[in-house]
C-alpha cells in the first residue's frame, strides 16, 4: 500500500459509522488493537550519525528493511538504538523516502554504491522517483554497458592465459583471433596482409591502360588484357591463400555456425566466391557480361584489411550503432529530394531542351545541389527553377548538418572506449602479478605460522607468544583451518619453490615410501574428521613429525647433493625420523651444531627474498637451511659449497 | 561492361535503402525492440529472514550471536540470499592455493537443505546451529547428509570418490609431500575399510553412525569448532 494510505485509514473506519442505519446484519467486532504505546521516537545510528525519527514512519513500508522485524537484528540493547555500519550520506536518501514516499537519486555519488545501499536496505530500484527515473537509469545503464565491454575484453584478450592442454583447435583459434601470442601467427597474420594488398594492386592496376609496344595507332588497351596470364597467376595465387585462411579459420572456430554468421566470414567468401564462379563459367558472350560484373565483388577484398586495423573496425562499429541516426538522415533526405525534385520538374517543365525529362531525373539534381555539390550539368533556366533550386540547397545544408553530431559523438565514446580496453590489457599482467603476489602471501602467513608453531616445543616460550600476537584473531583461525586441511589430506602446503625442488627431487626415487609412511604416522584411521588437531599430546607429536619432516626434506636435500650416498632406508618409527639428521650429518661436522642451526631453519620465508642471495631467490627449508648455514658459525667451509649447489636446484 | 549486371545491384541497394528507411519509421518491423521492462528485470530476488525471537527459538545460538551472524551475513549478500557463485568466490577466498569450487559446491547442497538454489539466512542458521551446537549425532548426520551426493540414504564408492577429490583438489598443487593420483582413491579405500561394516561397497548412516562412535579421534575432535562464534 503506499504511502499516505495508512494515516488515513483511521478516518475511513470512522467514517464507517455512515453503514451502520444501513446494515442488514450486525456489523463484524473490531480487531483487538495491541496495547498502542503512542508513537515513538526511534533512533537510528548509522556510523555515528543519528537520525531520529517516528515509528509509524518506517512503519510505512513493510518490506523493507527498516519497517519490518529485520531492523530488530542490528538493534543494540545497551544503547537502546538501532546502529548500521553504512554510509550515513546515503542513508539520508534512504530516510527521506520513509518520510516522503519519493526516493531521490544522488547527483553526486556513484551509481553503484547506491545500488548498494538500496540491495541493503530492501528498497527495489523502481522506487526511484519519477524527477531521478530518467538519470538513474541512464547512468546505470552507462555503467553497465562499460562494465559489460570491459568484461568482453578482457575475456577476448585472455589470449597469453590459455591452458596447457588445449586442442590444436583451440590454439589455432587463438593463433588467428590474437596474432601477438606466437611467431607462427605473427607471420601467418602479415603474409595474408600482403597478400591482400597485392590483390587489391592487381585488380586496381588491370584496368591501366598500357601502351602496347607495337606503335600501331596507339591500342590502348587495359594491362589486364595485354598480360593476361600473369594477372591470373596472381588472382590463383591470392585467392589460393584466401581459401586456404578461410578453411582453417571454420575449421578451427569454436561454434562455427556462429562463424559462419559473422561479418568477416561472409566478407571473406564474397571476397574469393567471383574467382571459383568465373573458374567455371562458360566462356560464352551471354553470360560473360554477369561474369565481368562478378569482378566488381573482388573489390570486398579491401574489408578484409579490417582484421588487421583496429581503425577500420571502430569506424564499423560506429556505423552499427549510429545506424539509426543514419536512417534517419536518409529519411529526411529522400523525403526532402522527392519534394524538391517534384517542384523543379514542374517549374522546368515549360522551357524546351530542359535537362528535366521527368521527376526521376531530376533526383540527380536535386542530390547534387542538395550535397552542394553542385556539378552543373543539370541547371534550371526559369526564373520560379531558379528560386526553388536555392531554396533547395539552404535546406540541404541544414538537413545534413543535423545528425553529423550524434554520429560523432558516437564515434568519440566507441574510440575512447577501445583505448581504454587497450590499457586495460596493458595493466593486465600487473594485475596479475598483484593477485599472484596477494595469494602467496596468504600462503607465506600460513607457513610461518607452522613454522613458528613447531618453535612452540622446543623454542623459548617468549619468542612464542610474541609471534602468536602479532596475528590477528582471523588469521588464526584462517591458519587453523588450513592446518586442519592439512591433516585430512595428509599433505602440506608449501611454497612454489620447494615444490619444484620437491618435484626435481622426486624424481630421484627414494622419497615416496618415506612420504607415506610419515604420513600414515598421526592419522590412524584416516577417517577425515579425526585428523583435525587431537589432544594436546598428539599434537605435540604431530608438530614435531611437521618439524622433523621439515627437517628431513632440508636434510634430504643436503643427502642428495652432498654426493648422493648414503640413501637411508624407509624410516618406520619417528625416532629414526629423528635420528636421520644425526646420520648424514655425521659426513661432515658436528651433529649438534648442524642439529641446532637445522632447528632453527624456520627463518621466515618472506625473509629469505630480502637477503642478498644472487643465486638462491628463497624459499622453505631448502633456501633456508643454507642461509642459516651460511650465517652460523659452523665454520664448515665444506658445507658451502653445497649450499650453492642446493640453491642451484 | 554489362550494364544490366551493375544496374541490377543498383536497384538492390535502392529497395534495401528505402527498406531501412521505413523499418525507421516503425512502418515495418524488423526487429525486437528491447523493451523498458527487461532492463527493470534484474530482478534481484529479496529475502527477508524470520524475526530474530523465532529464529532464537528454532536454533540454538543466542540473540546476540544471531545479531552477529546476520550482520555478517547481510554485508555479503545484501539481497538476503546466497547463491551459489557468490558462495564459491567466497569460499575460494579461504584456500588460496587450491581450488575449491567443487567443494563448494557439496558444500552448498548440504547448507541448501530445501533445494532452492539459494541459501537464505535460515537455511544458514539451521545449518551453523547443527554444526556448532549440536548433539554428536546430529553432527555425524550434517556430515553424511554431506557426502551423500544423491541423499539417497546411501554413501557409494563414487560419492565419495568425488568428494575426496574435491578436497584434495583445495589442496592445490605445492603440496609436501607430492600428491599422486591415487592418493584420493587410496583414502577412499581406507575410509570404506574402516566403516563398510558388511561390506556390501555402501555405507549407510546407521554403520557411519557407529562407525565413527567407535572412533577416539573422531569423538575427541567433534567439540573443536565450538567457540567458532
Amino acid at each position: 500500500m503506499a504511502a499516505g494510505v495508512a494515516t488515513w485509514l483511521p478516518f475511513a473506519r470512522a467514517a464507517a459509522v455512515g453503514w451502520l442505519p444501513l446494515a442488514q446484519q450486525p456489523l463484524p467486532p473490531a480487531p483487538g488493537v495491541k496495547a498502542s504505546r503512542g508513537d515513538e521516537v526511534l533512533v537510528v545510528n548509522v556510523s555515528g550519525r543519528r537520525f531520529e525519527t517516528w515509528k509509524n514512519t518506517l512503519d510505512r513500508y513493510p518490506d523493507t528493511l527498516l519497517g519490518s522485524s529485520e531492523k530488530e537484528f542490528f538493534y543494540d540493547a545497551d544503547s537502546g538504538e538501532y546502529f548500521f555500519d553504512r554510509d550515513p550520506d546515503m542513508f539520508r536518501h534512504v530516510l527521506n523516502f520513509y518520510r516522503t514516499g519519493r526516493l531521490h537519486c544522488p547527483r553526486q555519488e556513484c551509481i553503484q554504491a547506491f545500488d548498494e545501499e538500496l540491495a541493503f536496505y530492501g528498497l527495489v530500484p523502481e522506487l526511484v522517483g519519477d524527477c531521478c527515473l530518467e538519470e538513474y537509469r541512464d547512468r546505470k545503464k552507462e555503467n553497465a554497458e562499460r562494465l559489460a565491454e570491459d568484461e568482453e575484453a578482457e575475456q577476448a584478450g585472455d589470449g597469453p592465459t590459455l591452458p596447457a592442454g588445449s586442442s590444436l583447435r583451440q590454439r589455432l583459434w587463438r593463433a588467428f583471433e590474437n596474432p601477438h601470442t606466437s611467431t607462427a601467427a605473427l607471420v601467418f597474420y602479415y603474409v595474408t596482409g600482403f597478400f591482400i594488398a597485392v590483390s587489391v594492386i592487381a585488380n586496381v592496376v588491370e584496368t591501366i591502360p598500357c601502351r602496347g609496344p607495337t606503335r600501331q595507332p596507339p591500342r590502348e588497351q587495359p594491362c589486364g588484357d595485354r598480360f593476361p596470364l600473369a594477372f591470373f597467376c596472381m588472382d590463383t595465387a591470392c585467392v589460393l591463400i584466401f581459401t586456404g585462411e578461410y578453411l582453417l579459420r571454420l575449421f578451427a572456430a569454436p561454434s562455427r555456425c556462429r562463424f559462419l554468421r559473422s561479418v568477416m566470414s561472409l566478407i571473406d567468401v564474397v571476397a574469393i566466391l567471383p574467382y571459383y564462379i568465373g573458374l567455371f563459367m562458360p566462356k560464352n558472350e551471354d553470360v560473360s557480361g554477369a561474369f565481368v560484373t562478378l569482378r566488381v565483388f573482388r573489390v570486398f577484398r579491401i574489408f578484409k584489411f579490417s582484421r588487421h586495423s583496429q581503425g577500420l573496425r571502430i569506424l564499423g562499429y560506429t556505423l552499427k550503432s549510429c545506424a539509426s541516426e543514419l536512417g534517419f538522415l536518409l529519411f529526411s533526405l529522400t523525403m526532402a529530394i522527392i519534394i524538391f525534385a517534384t517542384v523543379m520538374f514542374y517549374a522546368e517543365k515549360g522551357t524546351n531542351k530542359t535537362n528535366f525529362t521527368s521527376i526521376p531525373a531530376a533526383f540527380w539534381y536535386t542530390i547534387v545541389t542538395m550535397t552542394t555539390l553542385g556539378y552543373g550539368d543539370m541547371v534550371p533556366s526559369t526564373i520560379a527553377g531558379k528560386i526553388f533550386g536555392s531554396i533547395c540547397s539552404l535546406s540541404g545544408v541544414l538537413v545534413i548538418a543535423l545528425p553529423v553530431p550524434v554520429i560523432v559523438s558516437n564515434f568519440s565514446r566507441i574510440y575512447h572506449q577501445n583505448q581504454r580496453a587497450d590499457k586495460r590489457r596493458a595493466q593486465q599482467k600487473v594485475r596479475l602479478a598483484r593477485i599472484r603476489l596477494a595469494k602467496s602471501g596468504t600462503t607465506n602467513a600460513f607457513l610461518q605460522y607452522k613454522q613458528n608453531g613447531s618453535l612452540e616445543d622446543s623454542g623459548g616460550g617468549e619468542e612464542q607468544a610474541l609471534c602468536v600476537r602479532n596475528r590477528s584473531a582471523f588469521e588464526q583461525q584462517h591458519h587453523h583451518l588450513l592446518h586442519c586441511l592439512e591433516k585430512t589430506t595428509c599433505h602440506e602446503f608449501t611454497d612454489e619453490l620447494t615444490f619444484s625442488e620437491a618435484l626435481g627431487a622426486v624424481s630421484l626415487g627414494s622419497r615416496t615410501s618415506r612420504s607415506t609412511s610419515v604420513c600414515s604416522q598421526p592419522v590412524g584411521a584416516g577417517s577425515l574428521l579425526s585428523s583435525c588437531c587431537p589432544r594436546r599430546a598428539k599434537r605435540r607429536a604431530i608438530r614435531l613429525a611437521n618439524s622433523t619432516a621439515s627437517v628431513s626434506r632440508g636434510s634430504m636435500q643436503e643427502l642428495d647433493t652432498l654426493a648422493g650416498l648414503r640413501r637411508s632406508p624407509a624410516p618406520q618409527s619417528r625416532s629414526s625420523l629423528n635420528a636421520k639428521p644425526h646420520d648424514s650429518l655425521d659426513l661432515t661436522c658436528d651433529s649438534r651444531d648442524f642439529v641446532a642451526a637445522i632447528i632453527s631453519i624456520p627463518t621466515p620465508p618472506a625473509n629469505t627474498p630480502d637477503e642478498s642471495q644472487p643465486s638462491s631467490p628463497g624459499g622453505g627449508g631448502g633456501g633456508g637451511a643454507s642461509s642459516t648455514l651460511r650465517n652460523s658459525s659452523l665454520g664448515t667451509p665444506c658445507l658451502l659449497p653445497e649450499t650453492v649447489k642446493i640453491s642451484s636446484l | 561492361m554489362n550494364l544490366e549486371g551493375l544496374e541490377m545491384i543498383a536497384v538492390l541497394i535502392v529497395i534495401v535503402l528505402f527498406v531501412k528507411i521505413l523499418e525507421q519509421f516503425g512502418l515495418i518491423e524488423a526487429g525486437l525492440e528491447d523493451s523498458v521492462e527487461d532492463e527493470l528485470e534484474m530482478a534481484t530476488v529479496r529475502h527477508r529472514p524470520e524475526a530474530l525471537e523465532l529464529l532464537e527459538a528454532q536454533s540454538k545460538f543466542t540473540k546476540k550471536e544471531l545479531q552477529i551472524l546476520y550482520r555478517g551475513f547481510k554485508n555479503e549478500c545484501p539481497s538476503g540470499v546466497v547463491n551459489e557463485d557468490t558462495f564459491k568466490e567466497i569460499y575460494s577466498q579461504f584456500f588460496p592455493q587450491g581450488d575449491s569450487t567443487t567443494y563448494a559446491h557439496f558444500l552448498f547442497n548440504a547448507f541448501d537443505t530445501d533445494h532452492n538454489g539459494a541459501v537464505s539466512f535460515e537455511d544458514f542458521i539451521k545449518g551453523l546451529s547443527i554444526l556448532l551446537r549440536g548433539t554428536v549425532q546430529e553432527k555425524l548426520n550434517w556430515a553424511f547428509n554431506l557426502y551423500d551426493i544423491n541423499k539417497d540414504g546411501y554413501i557409494t564408492k563414487e560419492e565419495m570418490l568425488d568428494i575426496m577429490k574435491a578436497i584434495y583438489d583445495m589442496m592445490g598443487k605445492c603440496t609436501y609431500p607430492v600428491l599422486k593420483e591415487d592418493a584420493p582413491r587410496q583414502h577412499v579405500e581406507t575410509f570404506f575399510q574402516k566403516m563398510d561394516k558388511n561390506k556390501d561397497g555402501v555405507v549407510t548412516i546407521d554403520e557411519f553412525i557407529e562407525s565413527c562412535q567407535k572412533d577416539e579421534n573422531i569423538m575427541r575432535s567433534m567439540q573443536l569448532f565450538e567457540n567458532v562464534i
